[in-house]
């Protein structure tokens, strides 16, 4: 039972109270660049969260069974980089395959979560965290469902911002900041949620 | 030109954070205080004309359609140099950016730079293409950092200078204050792009 409380907080921080975007700031240029419009950024969402799954599960597996007995830790960042361009790849394939109009949406941003520093950096924390192969994948899943969250609430005013009449100075990235700033603030709210 | 050029460009014309908007990860993450926003743009000025000047050298010998593999296992490689560098010389620096030192890799500066600029360039210029661009990232990511940390707890660098009254508003180093003082920022940017600055220098 206290394994499913702990799996349970897993989840709810890596939704909403450690936020990849918001509080952790991984993942910020596909935050900014797909969010323009709600259709997309699900896509995105969707795209990075199969990535992120997948990639905890097969760099926890990596280090555990290949690197550390080696003791090749060292290696760390260079392996899991490797791993997820590939499995990236292997995604792009997919995808092309099986919904050519989501890859035409998704266009450029695709190759792109290969430099998606939540990837990355969900493998890393996994690690530094000590999970276990299950937390890995719920600590995954979690971190992606949260960023698709951001994302689409994202999109969903930018697209409001698009009417609005917005002081030329602050067009494009700027009032996108601002945005990102007030929503974050919103985050913060959770903060309480776990001790 | 061309040093003098290469340099300016990374530094004003096309300054990743303010022009290009690359990179935000770290910008965002890391500059809770100056010093930290300092660190961190060393860190990518190493890596970066590094990685620069090796992908450069290698230009005509990586094959074309696998060019990005091995970009990246280049730029790994010196991250990973970085690191441990940082982690045996300047321990504490290393705990205060933690994640953020090995997520270099997929910085996109560094693979936008290796794709646009080093691949295509002799090795001496893209090395300093590599020191250009590094210095362009440090100056926005200090700047960014001073900022906050003056609003966010008083100090610069550490030592107090807002006097005993001032009570700092911890939003600034907080998550939201780094959104919004980069959006600020890039305001002021464009307002002053737009005006007789035309082709100015501001930062």
């Amino acid at each position: 039972m206290e394994y499913f409380g702990k799996i349970f907080i897993i989840l709810l921080s890596s939704i909403l109270v450690n936020n990849f975007i918001m509080s952790r700031f991984l993942g910020i240029c596909p935050f900014l660049g797909v969010s323009k419009r709600v259709s997309t950024a699900i896509g995105m969402g969707a795209a990075v969260t199969f990535v992120m799954a997948l990639a905890s599960v097969i760099t926890y597996l990596a280090y555990y069974f290949i690197l550390e007995p080696l003791e090749m830790q060292y290696m760390q960042t260079l392996a899991f980089i490797l791993i997820i361009a590939t499995l990236v790849q292997f995604v792009e394939m997919v995808i092309q395959k099986i919904s050519p109009s989501l890859y035409q949406a998704l266009g450029v941003y695709l190759p792109l979560i290969t430099t998606n520093c939540a990837v990355l950096g969900v493998a890393i924390l996994n690690i530094e965290e000590g999970y276990d192969l299950f937390q890995t994948l719920v600590n995954g899943i979690g971190g992606a469902l949260g960023f698709t969250l951001a994302i689409v609430l994202f999109a969903g005013i930018r697209e409001r911002l698009e009417l609005s009449d917005i002081p030329e100075p602050f067009k494009g990235f700027p009032i996108a900041m601002i945005t990102a700033g007030l929503m974050s603030v919103a985050f913060l709210g959770f903060q309480g949620l776990i001790k | 030109m061309k040093v003098k050029n290469i340099l300016i460009n990374g530094i004003f014309k096309e300054n990743p954070i303010f022009r290009l908007v690359l990179g935000m990860c770290p910008t965002l993450a890391v500059t809770t205080a100056a010093v930290n926003g300092l660190a961190m743009g060393m860190a990518v000025i190493f890596v970066l004309s590094a990685s620069n000047l090796v992908i450069s050298l290698l230009r005509n010998f990586i094959p074309d359609k696998i060019r990005i593999p091995a970009f990246v296992v280049i730029i790994a490689s010196f991250v990973t140099i970085a690191g441990m560098l940082m982690e045996a010389f300047v321990p504490a620096l290393y705990d205060a950016l933690g994640l953020f030192i090995p997520l270099i890799v997929v910085n996109c500066i560094i693979l936008g730079r290796a794709e646009a600029f080093a691949s295509k360039n002799k090795p001496f210029d893209s090395l300093f293409d590599g020191i250009g661009m590094g210095i362009g990232f440090t100056l926005a990511l200090t700047i960014l950092g001073i900022i906050r940390e003056i609003i966010g707890a008083g100090t610069i660098f550490g030592y107090p200078i807002m006097g005993q009254s001032f009570e700092p508003a911890i939003i600034m180093i907080m998550p939201p204050g780094a959104f919004i003082t980069l959006g600020l920022i890039l305001a002021l940017v464009n307002k002053l792009d737009s005006g007789k600055f035309k082709h100015g220098e501001e930062t």
